[in-house]
């Protein structure tokens, strides 16, 4: 089975938010970066259904030269190889942009099964993966906490909202949006960090960069809107103070 | 023309969807609204939504469409939108919506403008508001290219009873379109709930809930004293349960548990807006975070900005005085 698993560099979680000089994007030489978490959640699926399946497993990704490093890292995990869809304007594009140039370099490839994270941690569109799909014609399914390859088709457990699932099933090819914690992750072991050295990450440029459907017109710090009391001091006299709030003003204990 | 595009699931209306009308009604001016529904056997839907002060319903009614497929829900709604042509195209950011409207939109070519809060005006132009970088910043987007955009907007940024309600009720009108039902690919079971297990967070008093802020599993045992020592049940974010920590009917936020207690106590929780919609029903809300920009603090009513590690020994300590 031929897997595809697509991966976005995302600032690191602690990043402390930095803009550009324009307000309408960050500072990206400032930020330290990592994978996009449900992506990581993705990658390991992708590596699992291989160990049952066998076949391949294509990790992909857009964006500057800094984003190959995601990708090394899943080399690293046990993805076979690697496509770099490389442009600096991608980082900051939007859902379509970077569907529309994925889709250019994936489709060639005629992947069985495509998975994508839900969601990124950055600028969080929840679009890029359905987006993908439709512009390579397959079948998708969101927001997946299981998978079952049966034959020429996929059964899938999709999340809904409030503890409430679905399963539905689809042919092959398909793409999938995996939601974080589907699997327990596997870290990279330095037998994989070794042999990710002699693997290859192929770099293809974008056919031209499709014209944006959304603009920043401005980035910012989000406005405080209530007004927390926030109870200071050391520790001790803190952990005091709030005890003594909660018992005798909101008399919530 | 403005168009909503309504949720409901087995003939019931999804609520969400009055906020999306509210969210329409102050985006309109003097433009008509109208509401699309889609499904087979959705009159009841559409006469609820007729309530509402909008030019007509639109029903789509097919019995290809009986339950919910991505496949079949994008071929509907795109031909209701060619008949229809509206400037503008309106949903709650449900999970259905996240599952059909990238596709709708794709399909059509336009952008699509997700989990939006707020609408402003900026040098002019009509601006929408939403969160990025985990609601570390917040961006005005204006939509680019030609009309109609597609926008959907977060939970609970608009409020469903502030929706207009007619003097009369709003006409309803079926249009047609053609689906072959061989086009979609999807064949979706019936929806299930995982049996629910030893705790019912819904019904607890107090709730002391970790997030990954905890750092290891093996730091529960500090958050569990807390509770005990509150009375409380022990609750969590997504990442926690995702790891195992602890069963998932301990987790809070959309996907898991809606809880309202007297006290919820977070401890290492950042406030992500999926965390935020299934606790923000609580009396009061403590928040123990280092981050003083945390978004937690946004609807915390006490906190303390500090290490948990070292203020929750000292909350046990204090409580137990
Ligand atoms: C479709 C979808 C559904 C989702 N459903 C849910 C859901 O139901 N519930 C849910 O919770 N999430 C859900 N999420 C995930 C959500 O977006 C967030 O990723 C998640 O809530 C973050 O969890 P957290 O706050 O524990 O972790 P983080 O965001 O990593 O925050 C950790 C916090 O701990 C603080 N911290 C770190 N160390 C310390 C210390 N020593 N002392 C004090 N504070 C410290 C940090 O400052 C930070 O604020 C969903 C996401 C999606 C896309
Ligand atoms: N630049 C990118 N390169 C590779 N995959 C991406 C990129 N952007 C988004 N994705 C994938 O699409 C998913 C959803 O991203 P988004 O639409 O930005 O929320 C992510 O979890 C990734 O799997």
């Amino acid at each position: 089975m031929k897997i595809a698993v697509c991966l976005k560099q995302v600032p690191t979680r602690d990043w402390q938010p930095r803009l550009d000089e324009t307000n309408t994007w960050i500072r990206e030489s400032d930020a330290s970066y990592e994978m996009n978490e449900p992506d990581a959640y993705a990658l390991e699926e992708a590596l699992r259904l291989k160990e049952k399946h066998s076949g391949e497993v294509v990790a992909c990704s857009a964006g500057p030269g800094r984003v190959a490093q995601v990708l090394r890292e899943a080399l690293a995990r046990g993805a076979d190889r690697a496509i770099h869809v490389e442009h600096d304007g991608l980082a900051s594009a939007d859902a379509f942009v970077v569907a529309e140039a994925l889709a250019a370099a994936m489709s060639e490839e005629r992947f069985d099964i495509i998975l994508t994270g839900l969601q990124s941690d950055d600028q969080g569109f929840g679009q890029t993966g359905v987006v993908l799909a439709e512009r390579l014609g397959l079948p998708h399914a969101t927001i997946i906490m299981e998978v079952a390859v049966q034959n020429l088709s996929v059964r899938v457990k999709r999340e809904l909202e409030g503890g409430w699932f679905q399963w539905v099933t689809m042919p092959l090819p398909a793409l999938l949006t995996i939601q974080s914690g589907i699997n327990q992750l596997r870290y990279a072991t330095l037998k994989g960090i070794m042999a990710a050295k002699k693997k290859e990450i192929r770099k293809v440029s974008p056919p031209s960069v499709s014209s944006r459907t959304q603009k920043i017109a401005g980035l910012y710090v989000p406005e405080k809107t209530k007004k927390t009391q926030l109870i200071d001091g050391p520790p001790a006299e803190a952990a005091k103070e709030l005890v003594r709030q909660l018992r005798e003003e909101a008399r919530v204990i | 023309m403005i168009l909503v595009i309504a949720e409901h699931r087995d003939g019931r209306l999804n609520r969400a969807t009055w906020e999306t009308i509210t969210a329409a009604q102050q985006l309109a001016g003097d433009q008509p609204i109208a509401i699309v529904v889609a499904g087979s056997g959705v009159q009841s839907v559409a006469a609820e939504l007729a309530a509402a002060q909008v030019q007509e319903i639109v029903t789509i009614d097919n019995p290809a469409l009986a339950a919910y497929t991505p496949d079949g829900y994008t071929a509907a709604l795109h031909q209701a939108i060619q008949q229809l042509s509206p400037s503008l195209v309106l949903l709650p950011h449900t999970y259905q919506t996240r599952d059909f409207a990238p596709k709708l939109a794709a399909r059509m070519g336009r952008g699509l403008i997700t989990d939006v809060t707020a609408i402003k005006g900026v040098g002019g132009e009509r601006a929408f508001v939403r969160p990025m970088f985990q609601g570390k910043l917040t961006a005005d987007v204006i939509p680019q290219g030609p009309e109609p955009h597609v926008v959907t907007f977060q939970i609970g940024a608009f409020r469903a009873d502030q929706a207009v309600r007619g003097q009369s009720a709003a006409p309803v009108r079926t249009i047609d379109v053609t689906i072959d039902a061989s086009s979609i690919r999807q064949r979706p079971e019936a929806p299930f709930q995982q049996a629910r297990q030893s705790v019912d967070l819904s019904q607890a008093e107090r709730i002391v809930a970790v997030g990954r802020g905890i750092k290891g599993q093996e730091h529960l045992g500090l958050a569990q004293q807390l509770a005990e020592a509150l009375g409380a049940e022990l609750g969590a974010s997504r990442p926690i349960c995702d790891a195992g920590w602890l069963p998932m009917e301990r987790q809070v936020g959309s996907s898991g548990q809606t809880v309202a207690p007297k006290v919820y106590v977070a401890l290492g929780i950042s406030g992500a807006i999926q965390h935020l919609v299934g606790m923000k029903g609580s009396n009061v809300v403590v928040a123990i975070n280092k981050d003083p920009d945390a978004p937690i603090f946004e609807i915390a009513d006490y906190g303390i900005v500090g290490d948990l590690f070292e203020i929750v020994p000292a909350l046990i300590a204090a409580l137990k005085t």
